[in-house]
């Protein structure tokens, strides 16, 4: 038995800033102390503050330490497992007040949370199925097996308003009900789930499957309990070393457990799961391509109907679900459809999981109730912008989804809302943008993204896309007209109209609603040929101000191209025929003498 | 794994080992001095055997066991003082394993203070 437990994240973020390392240290100093049977170390999935890894936390106490390095680990152990004194140079700043140590619950970026899908992250060890069941893991599936017929489950899953999390917002039921109902003669269905996390900047569903993967087997075994499949599939990224590994450990405890397998808790119920890698395309995160790149073909997307309820994978009837979707699933079955629907608005119930970026202090992964304000999120939870700059908008729904501006700081995040102002609620990245950051050049980044990841099949999508990066970079570049702003409009109309699929139709909202939003920045790109946040290279010239030079030379030694010419102590002038815009002279200026715009 | 008792088994025997990593304000909190002084008096197996009682008998998710430093009183070490969350304090002093494991299933489980070991029982109040 243990008296203290360290939890060690060993999420990916936390990977990369070395908990791994950490992680050997407190083993081998817990060790040299004495405490191997006193002090249990865990190492956990994410907890959310990616911005602070490594991070641990110590129970019974809970205390949250943050930027952990294996030089502070000694101190760790003999200050506060050994002797019971909390190290609080080491904790995370938030929690530590005039008043004493506050609980991690009580800091800005815990209180306004609340994890549902996320709860077992940062809680328990993912490769060991004991503590999941520890907390309340297979409980679900048990109770559907043993105490629920198939329409009940789906009846609970209905009523409690549950959503696809992966950004269509199709109620999960529904999808449900399709599959178990629209073929009744079928001799095979299948269960697959979607973890082909493609947006830049979204790592939620990483998240789960790396703190929490029983729970997507558990939510997938009661997805074929209800619709009546046997078989399902995980369709994961390859570039997700440490999900695919955890994953394929906790299928493999499911299977010895006899959770997964034959007859399930004697129920005579079925269920096996296997998984797929996805080599990395876009495309495949859309449900047709998806299924047949399990099936071994080019993830290429099919013309929808028939949808995959009637014919999916292999033709037969097929539900595809989101991770973050399932992750929801055991929590309603245990606490009902009510408690669910307690959470959220009218029409988008529950929590939903965002990933945090961009110009924002607390980059990481945060899950609120639907109907939080934006403003709550980047202020309260994220922490605001750094340096003290202003707040220009976020980006939601990565590649299909569009900004939201600071007039909608204050609009509740819900399915509905987020469309009605042209944007989408997507997988859940949200990028945070602020006044340096040019809204012609992000709507350039992921179109640029699209482009590349376009699979080619339809002309819409692959040259409509390409026309509009072209005409983007002419803008960008200063060789754009007004004529070409209005070519865009019509363009993004015919691309959203016309692509097969998903990917095409939603490929120009990043264009929409940057023209909606910030046409003035187009504008001043094309009639004054400024950049007005100083992003795009080409519209920008450096200028020394004469009043502030002081003739130290510094720049005209670090530019690489002599284009700055002055003698000692005389004021320097910029050659701007000569100048490549690599801004070395403005970062070595210790007198803030040269500007770009 | 066949029926839903032997998952219920596991359930159970996990819970008092995960439930260490609730914390929550309106815990019992039962603290053992962990300074020098106490450790030189003992304190150890005493914190030892509270923090292996309390999982066992599966009270971790209401009480939670920590160390403090010195609390000044180094002659009456090892010490244990149990906080509840209406804000109430016993001291314990001299304590034992033995002792311990009376506290543990007196106080903890059952809510009565073992009054013969508390500091007021002692000579240090005459």
């Amino acid at each position: 038995m243990f008296r203290s437990h360290v939890l060690i994240c060993g999420g990916t973020g936390c990977t990369s800033s070395g908990c791994k390392p950490v992680m050997d240290a407190m083993k081998s100093e817990i060790s040299k102390a004495g405490l191997e049977k006193e002090v249990h170390v865990v190492q956990t999935g994410c907890f959310g503050l990616c911005a602070l890894g490594p991070i641990m936390i110590v129970y019974p106490e809970g205390s949250f330490y943050s930027m952990v390095k294996v030089a502070d680990v000694p101190e760790i152990v003999s200050e506060h497992l050994l002797k019971g004194r909390v190290v609080e140079r080491l904790l995370y700043h938030e929690t530590v007040s005039h008043e004493g140590v506050k609980s991690l619950n009580d800091t800005g970026f815990y209180k306004k949370q609340l994890r549902v899908a996320l709860r077992n992250c940062g809680v328990i060890n993912p490769e060991l199925i004991d503590e999941y069941i520890g907390t309340d893991g297979y409980q679900a599936l048990g109770k559907c097996l043993t105490e629920m017929t198939p329409e009940e489950v789906i009846k609970v899953v209905l009523d409690s308003g549950l959503r696809g999390r992966g950004g269509g917002g199709f109620p999960t039921g529904r999808k449900w009900d399709l599959a178990r109902k629209l073929v009744p003669d079928a001799d095979q269905k299948y269960v697959c789930c979607n973890a082909d996390e493609g947006d830049p900047g979204a790592f939620m569903d990483r998240s789960v499957l790396e703190g929490d993967p029983h729970v997507i087997i558990e939510a997938m075994a009661i997805a074929g309990y209800a619709i009546g499949a046997n078989k399902g599939y995980v369709y994961v990224r390859a570039e997700y070393p440490i999900a695919i590994k955890r994953l394929d450990i906790a299928i493999g405890q499911a299977r010895n457990y006899g959770l997964l397998g034959k007859n399930i808790f004697e129920s005579g119920f079925d269920f096996d799961l296997e998984i797929r890698l996805g080599a990395g395309a876009f495309v495949c995160g859309e449900e047709t391509a998806l299924m047949t790149s399990i099936e071994g073909n080019r993830g290429e997307p099919t013309p929808r109907p028939p949808f995959p309820a009637e014919k999916g994978l292999w033709r037969k009837p097929t539900i595809l679900n989101n991770v973050e979707t399932y992750a929801n699933i055991p929590q309603i079955i245990l606490k009902g459809a009510d408690w669910f629907s307690s959470m959220g608005t009218e029409k988008s119930k529950g929590t939903k999981v965002f990933a945090l970026g961009g110009k924002i202090n607390n980059t990481g992964l945060v899950e609120v109730p639907m109907g939080t304000t934006l403003r709550d999120v980047v202020y309260e939870i994220g922490g605001g912008i750094p340096h003290g700059k202003k707040f220009k908008a976020a980006q939601t729904g990565g590649p299909s989804g569009g900004c939201i501006p600071t007039e909608h700081l204050d609009i509740p995040i819900d399915y509905d809302n987020l469309i009605a102002i042209g944007s989408m609620m997507g997988s859940g990245g949200l990028i945070v943008m602020d006044e340096d950051n040019c809204m012609v050049d992000i709507a350039k980044f992921f179109l640029e993204f699209t482009v590349d990841e376009s699979c080619g099949k339809c002309t819409p999508c692959r040259i409509g896309t390409r026309r509009l990066f072209e005409i983007l970079e002419k803008i960008t570049s200063g060789n754009g007209t007004m004529e070409d702003i209005n070519k865009l409009e019509e363009l993004c109309a015919y691309i959203c109209d016309n692509s097969l699929c998903g990917l095409g139709q939603t490929a120009p909202n990043p264009v929409k609603s940057t023209l909606r939003y910030f046409r003035d920045e187009y504008i001043a790109h094309v009639k004054e040929k400024k950049c007005p946040a100083g992003v795009c290279e080409d519209l920008l010239t450096y200028r020394i101000i004469p009043d502030s030079c002081k003739g130290c030379t510094l720049c005209a030694r670090v530019c690489p191209v002599n284009a700055i010419s002055g003698d000692v102590k005389a004021i320097h002038v910029i050659d701007p025929a000569k100048c490549i815009k690599c801004n070395a002279c403005v970062e070595k200026c210790k007198f803030n003498a040269i500007i770009r715009e | 794994m066949k029926s839903l008792a032997e998952l219920k088994a596991i359930k159970e025997k996990m819970q008092g080992q995960v439930g260490i990593r609730n914390h929550d304000e309106a815990h019992t909190r039962v603290v053992v001095g962990m300074a020098t002084c106490g450790i030189a008096a003992g304190a150890r197996p005493v914190l030892q055997t509270i923090a292996t009682l309390v999982q066992e008998k599966n009270l971790s998710g209401k009480v939670e066991v920590t160390q403090t430093g010195c609390i000044g009183l180094c002659q009456y070490e090892p010490i244990v003082e149990v906080f509840t969350p209406d804000g109430e304090k016993v001291t314990y002093i001299k304590m034992d394993e033995g002792k311990a494991r009376e506290i543990v299933d007196k106080h903890l489980v059952r809510g009565v203070i073992v009054s013969e070991y508390t500091v007021g029982a002692s000579d240090l109040n005459k």
